[in-house]
């Protein structure tokens, strides 16, 4: 019990880190540019409160119970050598970490209202909540084809630099066929998936791997495996405003 | 108060579908392909209710503060009144120097939280350890804050003229490349790597808000057009500081040696 109250301590310092930077730069904008006080103050401090709680349990949580199960999972599929097993693997630990990013929950929704006020999609509940789904189901599946295509490519000893070449090539010609709509939603949808839950499980996958493979490098290999997944949501993403939008 | 409740339990429902996926996956592989018994079921349990709670607290809050926030900023850094003129001549009249706090208020931002970002102080440790020294942690540290401060600042500024975003992101990764060629070997995976550590999951949203709030306050500025993109500019430009500094240190060390 102890041991839990600390680790929980722990994980609210941690948060509490996070947004001091931001609490500070708001404030100082407020008393010394703007000089005026900020509207609805308690709802602020009272959403502040939640924000560093959440983040706290969320990270807590994650630590106590997906990281460990996920870790060794990622861990034995690695090891264990069956190529099939590991790439079904490597798609479903994708696609289920980033559904679940908070990041990620958080710019789907704003992206939804945004695409309501330029009237692509009607602005009413259902059609908000079915659009951010949409957008954040493509960008699990983008993951999670990324990890299949990164796993592969670490099996096969392949060099990584002719892929991510490549990648950006395919992210420069899709931009000039995209809508331009979604462009910047696209190449927002890069940076965001590789957060809080995402990174630490991708990284056991890969030093599981790199660990049965002889003469890999664990941290090149977990590298390689990021840096798929910031690259495939790009073009994903724009791949599903050319549907939609 | 009961607003706030009836808030938390649409979103505990819906949260609910957003971790299912996670927790099914692991399951299915543990016990029907592994076939193997979970070592502490209480303690991973515990683990997925924090997890859900703390996703549901997240959620509400980021509705109640940080959206709103980023929205205030962005109204009050675009008001008229504020950037010196009068309410009447508003509209489209305004030079971008005009919105100049715009840019601090960006850079402020994505240098305070880069410098206090956990996940980059571990990682520019393990490089200072890595490379025997030759990098410093905390100039690595300062290189990548500056680089996300510049991202913001330039991406604010973007917003404001209304320039199209993929030229700035495309001629972007071109310097990259070019930086690749010419930079010490050592850094270009922890200079790639730099781009992702730096947007964490408190920055995110704020700075999306921001996006958003700027372009639907500056006239002739389209939300789904213009308030996007922050995120990237911020990823792309540590790329550069860091692979920047890296040649700098290596300049420098080459020309105190001589």
């Amino acid at each position: 019990m102890r041991d839990e109250i600390q680790a929980l301590a722990r994980s609210l310092l941690g948060s509490l880190r996070d947004l001091t930077p931001i609490i500070l730069v708001v404030g100082i904008f407020q008393v010394v540019v703007f000089q005026q006080p900020l509207p609805r103050l308690g709802d602020l401090l009272l959403g502040t409160g939640l924000v560093l709680l959440g983040l706290s349990f969320f990270v807590h949580g994650l630590e106590l119970g997906l990281f460990p199960l996920g870790e060794a999972l990622a861990f034995n599929f690695a090891v264990r050598g069956n190529l099939w097993w590991l790439l079904v693997f490597a798609f479903s630990l994708g696609f289920g970490t980033t559904v679940a990013e908070p990041a990620l929950i958080a710019i789907a929704a704003e992206a939804a209202e945004a695409a309501a006020q330029a009237e692509i999609i009607a602005d009413e509940p259902a059609a908000l909540a079915g659009y951010a789904s949409a957008l954040r189901y493509t960008v699990a599946v983008s993951v999670g084809t990324a990890l299949v295509l990164g796993v592969y490519r670490i099996v096969r000893g392949w060099s990584i630099h002719w892929f991510i070449v490549a990648g950006y090539l395919l992210v420069v010609l899709m931009t000039a066929w995209a809508p331009p709509s979604i462009i910047g939603i696209a190449y927002d949808s890069g940076g965001v998936t590789t957060s809080t839950i995402t990174v630490p499980l991708v990284t056991a996958l890969g030093v599981g791997l790199a660990n049965s493979l002889e003469g890999r490098n664990p941290m090149v290999e977990g590298f390689g495996l990021i840096a798929f997944a910031s690259l495939t949501p790009m073009l994903f993403v724009m791949a599903f405003g050319i549907v939609v939008h | 108060m009961g607003e706030l409740f009836l808030d938390l339990g649409n979103t505990l429902l819906s949260t609910l579908w957003d971790v299912l996926p996670i927790a099914l996956i692991l399951a299915v592989f543990q016990f029907v392909v592994l076939r193997r018994p979970v070592p502490d079921p209480a303690r991973i349990l515990w683990g997925f209710v924090f997890v859900l709670l703390g996703l549901v607290l997240f959620l509400e809050g980021l509705e109640l503060a940080l959206f709103p926030l980023g929205r205030t900023m962005a109204a009050q850094l675009c008001d008229p009144v504020f950037l010196g003129g009068s309410a009447d001549e508003a509209a489209g009249a305004l030079h971008w120097s005009a919105y100049r706090w715009v840019y601090v208020f960006g850079a402020a931002i994505g240098f305070s939280t880069t410098v206090a970002e956990p996940a980059l102080i571990a990682v520019s440790l393990k490089a200072e350890e890595v490379s025997g020294g030759a990098i410093d942690a905390f100039g690595l540290r300062i290189a990548v804050a500056i680089g996300v401060a510049l991202g913001i600042a330039l991406g604010t500024w973007r917003i404001v003229t209304g320039h199209p975003l993929h030229w700035f992101i495309i001629s972007g990764y071109v310097v990259v490349v070019i930086q690749t060629l010419f930079a010490p070997r050592l850094i270009v995976p922890l200079a790639y790597d730099s781009g992702g550590v730096t947007t964490s999951t408190v920055t995110v949203p704020m700075v999306t808000a921001l996006g958003l709030g700027l372009a639907s306050n500056i006239p002739g500025r389209d939300p789904l057009l213009d308030g996007f993109g922050l995120i990237a500019f911020a990823s792309l430009f540590p790329m550069m500081t860091v692979m920047a500094y890296a040649q700098l240190s290596e300049w420098f060390s080459a020309t105190r040696s001589n």
